[in-house]
């Protein structure tokens, strides 16, 4: 198999764009859905490790495919591991993509991996991943990301894999030491939050929204009894950003965004 | 005054222009259709345009059947309709169409019509808003006034013609004093004449 290019679809954050300054010009990972990247001032930074935190039908899952599809399609090699839903039923929903060519399947520059049965394969066979276990699906991970030189990964849901790690300390471990994994590999990831739709935090055990570098959030707005997809960043190190609401819409040319009118009046969410 | 020809007047505005045409309600049957008249065919068609026509007004369905009297060609026209759905009128969706489930979903209407931007790229574009009154029916003036401020200089950018009906009543309302910042020009077709 052909490696993909190092630098494809990457270029440098723009200097300035905010009050902060840029110390550094961060490498970027343009994420390829437009709005997205305006907001984040040209991209991800990247190597960062985002949570995406919303309740459900808000479009996590969808935005994290488009993310990753955009990206193989840019040359980087993608990964999706899925807890949550069987590969082939993921695959098949890409094909509401109309820029989804099934040649980035096989020719492999977008991996599918459910969790599960790597879960079966390395033998964590208990309830509660002990710390071993946690080791051993790290470093199971970091393998994978390696051996495919993978630019992109998607773990839908982190909360699935949180409900395996029980202990705050466990998952604050295992989410340092993979975001190190990661990042040393360059590799930008996009992991899933599951969360209720009026969340007093971000992620299951709370700990989670502290360690990682971003958090990309989504719920469902209400206005007059209709229901609007509203996304916005939360934080995201490394790069100026917007800190407005965008209502999002997923459509067959990808997730397009337009901002959350509030016609001259502030609300929470 | 003398009778102005409208599809003129839009023909020759810059790319990126936003008109609003005034309609008199006493002749609304007759300045409607020379107001589709003018822009579906005049402009749409005789410039090789592509037109994405927002219908809060009446259903896609029945613009659609005054369009193919002006043997406007289906790949020239698509519509946004935000109408059959609260009306609960959506048995028989035309392929031209993508339909929004409510007049008040505004940012739906902007992501739908910068769907149909992207899908159909064209050298000329046009969006037609029929109108600002139906969108007043739904929409606090507030919101409606940050949804044309938004939407209008979004197609302004991207250098396309935009089209704003409004029904003209005799005092202005909070929403026309807004159209009248952000529209570049206005043509009374109550006073001007079809």
């Amino acid at each position: 198999m052909e490696a993909p290019p190092e630098n494809a679809g990457v270029r440098p954050a723009p200097v300035g764009g905010g009050l902060m300054a840029p110390a550094t010009q961060l490498e970027r990972c343009v994420t390829g859905i437009e709005g997205l990247d305006n907001i984040l001032s040209g991209g991800i930074p990247r190597g960062n490790m985002v949570l995406v935190a919303g309740s459900v039908g808000t479009g996590k899952t969808t935005l994290c495919l488009e993310f990753l599809v955009r990206g193989a399609e840019r040359g980087e090699r993608s990964l999706f591991l899925s807890v949550t839903e069987a590969s082939d039923k993921l695959i098949q929903n890409l094909s509401t993509f109309e820029f989804f060519r099934a040649e980035l399947v096989t020719n492999g520059s977008l991996v599918f991996v459910d969790l599960p049965v790597l879960y079966d394969r390395l033998g964590l066979e208990h309830e509660e991943l002990t710390e071993e276990e946690i080791g051993i699906l790290i470093r199971t991970i970091r393998d994978l990301v390696r051996q495919l030189g993978v630019k992109r990964l998607v773990l839908d849901s982190l909360t699935s894999v949180g409900y395996r790690i029980r202990r705050d300390e466990r998952i604050r471990d295992f989410m340092l030491r993979l975001g190190l994994e990661l990042s040393d590999a360059g590799c930008t990831a996009l992991l899933v939050s599951e969360i209720g739709p009026t969340p007093s935090r971000y992620s299951l055990h709370g700990v989670e929204e502290a360690i990682v570098d971003g958090v990309i959030l989504l719920w469902n707005a209400r206005r007059q009894g209709d229901i609007l997809r509203v996304l916005q960043i939360i934080k995201m190190r490394g790069t100026s950003h917007s800190q407005a609401q965008y209502v999002v819409e997923l459509t067959p040319i990808g997730l397009l965004m337009a901002p959350h009118l509030k016609g001259g009046q502030g609300e929470g969410q | 005054m003398a009778p102005v020809d409208i599809g003129e007047r839009l023909r020759a505005l810059p790319g990126g222009s936003a008109v609003t045409l005034k309609l008199d309600p006493r002749e609304y049957a007759d300045h409607y259709f020379a107001v589709l008249n003018a822009t579906l065919r005049d402009v749409g068609t005789e410039t090789d345009a592509h037109t994405i026509y927002v219908t809060v007004t009446n259903p896609a369905s029945f613009v659609w059947g005054l369009a193919q009297a002006l043997d406007v060609a289906q790949d020239r026209i698509s519509f946004v309709d935000a109408i059959s759905h609260i009306m609960m009128d959506y048995r028989n969706p035309l392929p031209n169409a993508t339909y929004i489930e409510s007049p008040r979903a505004l940012e739906a209407i902007m992501l739908r019509v910068e769907y149909l931007l992207r899908r159909n790229p064209h050298p000329r574009s046009i969006v037609v808003i029929d109108s600002v009154n139906s969108l007043a029916i739904h929409n606090p003036p507030e919101l409606l006034t940050e949804f044309f401020h938004i939407l209008l200089n979004m197609l302004k950018s991207r250098q396309v013609l935009t089209v704003v009906l409004e029904v003209s009543d005799e005092e202005a309302s909070a929403v026309e004093t807004m159209l009248n910042l952000v529209v570049d020009e206005t043509i009374d077709v109550a006073r001007e004449g079809p």
